[in-house]
């Protein structure tokens, strides 16, 4: 074993979680200035968005594009009953995950029995019909004036949430606890699954997968992340507009996808985390910044289209499959062929979905 | 095991599958052959449920089993392979296949969020039996490997584990031989056998004429959707309208 295994091998070890997790902890300590934890934080409240379109674009294969439109349907139902019914922040916030969930279980009754390019065009179209009504629907969203003075989320008196920095650690535990759940999913029967569903319809259903069910049940986890995400963004910005049903927004998160890597596991906050960064990066290029993103993405799709992760694992698989090889060859050289349990299936299994 | 009873299946005017009937016993291997286009995938579609029929019925069992969707067949024992198989590649041989005991398994979203103990159970139980099927297509040694980077037969192979992980009692195998070479396609027709002696019934469409003969208890010929011979080995070799849908007959030949 060389350097380099080592060094993917620590990637996928436990120690590693904690080092993120630790380094997450210390970023408002070290970061430059106050402007730059907000940034961080906005990153983590969009990574939860992404990991819910991972759940039902990445795992199911169904390229949901109304994904922006369910984030705008938490931040409205949090800014709604916060500021003009003067609920507690956390039970509208609690009931923005709720109407997240049943609206995208309606959407998605209807929407999956659609396939492939058509599920996504009519997914597109759900998108701007829920842009739409937020635009023109005045009495209940204030229209194109938007809802302005949206509390922050309730401290209970101990911590005050306006302040960047604790903010920060809200947005870090909620997409802990988001990735935590994500894990779980996709290591599960069920995400099995649901990645039976992603390699062929007729497949999954030949292995007696009810396709509806689990299409359903991964289209409303996706769109509950979604409004969650977005229930946490309205406190964050207090302010929000008919411009965060915007289609741009999900074709960022697409792109946060890509880059990242679809159907991984940490994928998803790779993506968010280089984009956003990236961007801020190339500010000082205003509108032109474009001109330097473009070929990056088209570089990335061309050589990398499993993404940064994904193709990371692919390369680490291939390396763990040789050196299983290498010791089963070993092994037979000086007994009878056994099998090899210097490198446990579960491990390698974890190296695949991580 | 399986009676099929008038089955027709219509596409606007074309009946890609036109009165037949016909009955598969248990613990044999069942063959359907036929020239391109004779409607063999479009009846093992209706057999799987992948379509429902126009006309006739399917019992399988005793049961009827008409129309009914796809993956209550698959929980009822009938597994099915395609002409080309589609498998993870990103995912190790063995991870491909823990998926496909997951029709006998209860466990739900909420215990994958506590992390159950039935969910732990089962998804032990689907893990051994991924490897028992693995075992038994002989490709344990490759278990670990990504699936992207083994050969076509061993594909074809995985496909099989996969469709035997379901715990089937019929299997429906289209086309298993298509794109190997002669000497893979006898390992693969003892793997066939094997299933069957296991207590599997195979029905399975083939083009390989000479496997088929060496294989096949049963043997059913399709021709422009309609069943025109049906019989042993043997008799299928002798009847002269298998051999004029085949080879074209004398008039045609004149003409």
């Amino acid at each position: 074993m060389n350097a380099l295994q080592k060094i993917s091998d620590f990637f996928m070890t436990p120690a590693m979680k904690l080092i993120m997790i630790v380094a997450a902890l210390l970023f408002p300590f070290v970061a430059g200035n106050e402007y730059q934890i907000y940034v961080m934080a906005l990153a983590f409240v969009w990574a939860i968005a992404v990991y819910g379109m991972n759940i039902i674009t990445g795992l199911c294969g169904q390229l949901n594009l109304a994904h922006g439109g369910f984030f705008a349907i938490g931040a409205y139902t949090l800014a709604i009953l916060t500021v003009d019914h003067g609920w507690p922040f956390w039970w509208a916030f609690v009931a923005a995950g709720v109407s997240g969930a049943l609206l995208g279980f309606l959407a998605g009754v209807v929407s999956l029995r659609l396939k492939e390019h058509y599920f996504a065009i009519f997914t597109l179209c759900v998108g701007f019909i829920i842009y739409l009504l937020i635009d023109k629907w005045e009495e209940l969203t204030h229209g194109a004036l938007g809802i302005i003075n949206i509390p922050a989320p309730s401290g209970f008196g101990l911590v005050d949430f306006t302040e960047t920095t604790p903010f920060y650690y809200l947005a870090l535990v909620f997409m802990v606890l988001s990735i935590w759940l994500a894990a779980r999913i996709a290591n599960s029967l069920l995400g099995r699954s649901f990645r039976a569903i992603r390699i062929s319809d007729e497949l999954a259903a030949s292995l007696g997968i009810n396709l509806m069910r689990n299409k359903v049940l991964a289209f409303v986890l996706s769109t509950t992340y979604a409004s969650v995400a977005g229930a946490l963004y309205a406190g964050m910005v207090r302010f929000i507009g008919p411009a965060e049903a915007d289609v741009v927004h999900t074709f960022d998160m697409i792109t946060f996808l890509l880059v990242g890597g679809i159907g991984t596991l940490m994928g998803p906050l790779f993506g968010t985390l280089a984009i956003t960064w990236l961007t801020q990066s190339l500010q000082f290029l205003e509108e032109y910044r474009m001109i330097v993103f473009g070929p990056l993405l088209v570089v990335l799709v061309i050589f990398f289209p499993r993404g940064v992760v994904g193709t990371f694992l692919t390369w680490r698989g291939r390396r763990l499959a040789a050196v299983q090889e290498t010791a089963k060859k070993e092994s037979a050289s000086e007994k009878k062929p056994q099998p090899n349990k210097a490198v446990t299936p579960r491990n390698q299994e974890a190296g695949n979905h991580a | 095991m399986l009676k099929i009873n008038n089955l027709t299946k219509r596409f606007g005017g074309l009946a890609a599958v036109n009165n037949v009937s016909i009955e598969f016993e248990a613990n044999k291997i069942n063959a359907i052959i036929g020239p391109n286009g004779a409607g063999k995938s479009t009846f093992f579609n209706l057999v799987a449920g992948a379509m429902a029929p126009t006309e006739g019925s399917i019992e399988y069992q005793g049961m009827d089993i008409t129309g009914m969707a796809c993956d209550r067949i698959a929980r009822l024992g009938i597994a099915r392979t395609f002409q080309t198989t589609s498998l993870f590649d990103e995912s190790t041989v063995l991870d491909n296949l823990i998926v496909g005991h997951r029709l006998r398994t209860q466990s739900r979203l909420w215990d994958v969020i506590i992390n159950s103990k039935r969910l732990r159970d089962e998804e032990k139980k689907c893990r051994s039996r991924a490897q028992e099927v693995l075992d038994f297509v002989g490709l344990s040694h490759i278990g670990h490997r990504i699936t992207a980077d083994i050969s076509q037969e061993e594909k074809k192979r995985v496909a099989f584990a996969l469709a035997l992980a379901t715990d089937p009692e019929l299997v429906l195998l289209d086309e298993p031989a298509g794109g190997i070479n002669p000497e893979e396609t006898e390992n693969l027709a003892s793997l066939i056998r094997k299933m069957v002696e296991h207590g599997v019934t195979v029905c399975l469409i083939e083009h390989k004429m000479d496997m088929i003969m060496s294989l096949a208890d049963k043997i059913m010929v399709l021709d422009h959707g309609e069943k025109i011979a049906e019989g042993t080995p043997e008799q299928i070799r002798n009847n002269p309208v298998v051999i004029e849908a085949y080879l074209g007959s004398d008039d045609d030949a004149a003409a």
